[in-house]
């Protein structure tokens, strides 16, 4: 048994800064994921969500601050090293191999795998769709299909932590809502679920916790339930004085 | 008969055209590095075969049981050190990276090796054929060398599609990145796919030793071309392709010669200029989409 504060962040990001040449993307971003629970991060386009998402994952290199996982640094680990550490993040706008069929897809997510919980066959169950149309080349799935995926591929690695960027990009509402259903499973496996998402009533339905940022920083965080729509609204667009 | 017999001969030899162009179809279609110094590479590693074999005396065969090992460790060390670096920086500074590997090979040749030229001997086999008819004569050695081609192309096929290595040189074929964020290290699948590449140019560079003279500058002005043009008629990453494109390529060559001796480079040229203009995506591949 590891005995684990039931306090101590799984995830704790602090004092983030992120460059893109020269436009500075993340401002001294902070914040702490506790083990368990959907954490949302909205915000408008360009207020650095992806790139939050991208540098926790390991793509961007940050000009300042830091990554922990479970205490760990991992502010200097390559991406692929992050997913055995337990990071894994499924990207906007999917980014499937597409010439693979969805089986290899899988495959190629359990390369650096962690032990636990998430097997192919378990990615199968829960979408039960994907047994009989695993052979199938990824590029001839609808989005939809695809986005489930790329959820599962980033399942196999059994992350600590799962990095859900822009689920709702490009899909139904109603395929939305079917995927967002599923994360209370996906947190009853063990794993915390940091998510972005543009469409903030989605977000905030499935969210325990919720961040806004604008502009690259943080400019609002609480409960769902507790958020005022005022509040979300000066927040998201930066308008008014919010607390 | 002749016309026949002008057909076989430039299978025979696209055979060994494609096996030049198997690692540069390779090298683009994984790693998006058009690999200029490949000609080079080939020669080079013909060279080290000559030098094996004037050093230890061993039968010319055992000269492919060290230099194509010897050749996947260059590439392996080579693309995790000096290409990822160009990589990094672009694809278009793999184009001078390995331009500039290229003279720098041809001007150490010339150095080390004078502007001479060579060939490896392998006796009388180079010259025993069988003959089909009074017009057919085909050599033992060209056969081999097809042959060789065909096995290395369809096994190498075969590993991609069939074995886990091969499905993350796939994976990161399709995207390095997102191979990563699912715990793949690229630049060593990169590398992996380099070491092969390298292995078959060693391959083809020892069996061109062998068919051939050689000197310094014979991997630019002619492998490299004709290894491009191979690789440009089948289509870009297709290693079926690749070797239609060589056995082509070949074909075509041989009609040219048949017309007149000055005409073998032209109708190659003229194949390859019309396959770019009427079917510019290759002829085995279907139109890209993703």
């Amino acid at each position: 048994m590891t005995q684990r504060n039931e306090s101590a962040p799984v995830l704790d990001v602090r004092d983030l800064t992120v460059h893109h040449g020269q436009l500075r993307a993340l401002h001294g971003v902070s914040l702490s994921l506790p083990a368990g629970g959907v954490h949302a991060i909205i915000g408008a386009n360009g207020a650095g969500k992806s790139t939050l998402m991208r540098t926790i994952a390991g793509l961007h290199r940050p000009t300042a601050g830091s990554v922990l996982l479970d205490g760990a640094d991992v502010t200097a680990l390559r991406p692929e090293r992050r997913v055995a550490a337990g990071i894994a993040l499924v990207p906007e706008a999917r980014r499937l191999f597409a010439s693979l069929t969805l089986e290899e897809n899988l495959l190629v997510g359990q390369t650096s795998a962690r032990p636990g919980p998430w097997t192919l066959d378990e990615v199968y169950a829960l979408f039960g769709w994907m047994r009989e149309r695993r052979s199938q080349r990824a590029a001839q799935l609808s989005g939809g299909e695809q986005q489930a995926v790329a959820i599962g591929r980033a399942l196999v690695a059994n992350p600590r932590v799962l990095l859900l960027d822009e689920l709702s990009l490009g899909l139904a509402p109603v395929v939305v809502r079917q995927i967002y259903d599923l994360l209370p499973r996906l947190v009853d496996s063990g794993l915390s679920v940091l998510l972005v998402e543009q469409d903030v009533s989605q977000a905030l339905r499935v969210a325990s916790y919720a961040h806004c940022l604008l502009e690259g920083r943080i400019t609002l965080a609480g409960h769902p339930a507790e958020l005022t729509t005022q509040q979300i609204e000066a927040a998201y667009f930066g308008v008014g004085v919010s607390a | 008969m002749s016309w026949v017999n002008a057909i076989i001969q430039g299978i025979l030899l696209g055979g060994l055209y494609a096996l030049f162009a198997c690692g540069l179809s390779l090298m683009f279609g994984v790693m998006k590095v058009v690999n200029l110094a490949h000609g080079d590479l080939a020669v080079v590693a013909a060279y080290i075969g000559l030098g094996v074999i004037a050093i230890t005396h061993v039968p010319a065969v055992w000269a492919f049981v060290i230099v194509v090992p010897v050749f996947a460790v260059i590439g392996y060390v080579l693309q995790r050190t000096l290409l990822q670096a160009a990589l990094d920086r672009g694809v278009l500074t793999t184009l001078l990276v390995t331009f500039g590997l290229s003279v720098v090979i041809e001007n150490g040749l010339q150095q080390f090796f004078s502007a001479n030229s060579h060939s490896i001997n392998i006796g009388s086999l180079v010259s025993d054929s069988f003959s089909i008819g009074s017009q057919i004569t085909i050599a033992y050695l060209d056969l081999v060398i097809l042959v060789v081609a065909v096995v290395v192309l369809l096994g190498l096929q075969y590993f991609l599609s069939a074995s886990a290595s091969g499905r993350l040189i796939r994976a990161v074929a399709d995207d390095p990145e997102a191979a990563q964020i699912s715990g793949v290290s690229y630049r060593h699948v990169f590398g992996i796919a380099a070491a092969i590449a390298f292995g078959t140019v060693a391959l083809a560079g020892l069996a061109f030793g062998m068919y051939s003279q050689f000197d310094p500058t014979i991997g630019t002005d002619q492998l490299l071309l004709f290894a491009f043009e191979a690789v440009v008629i089948g289509g870009l990453g297709s290693l079926w392709g690749t070797l239609a494109g060589g056995i082509l390529l070949g074909v075509a060559q041989q009609i040219g010669a048949q017309i007149g001796a000055q005409y073998e480079l032209l109708a190659g040229q003229l194949f390859f200029l019309a396959v770019l203009v009427l079917r510019p995506q290759g002829i085995t591949s279907r139109k890209e989409t993703a």
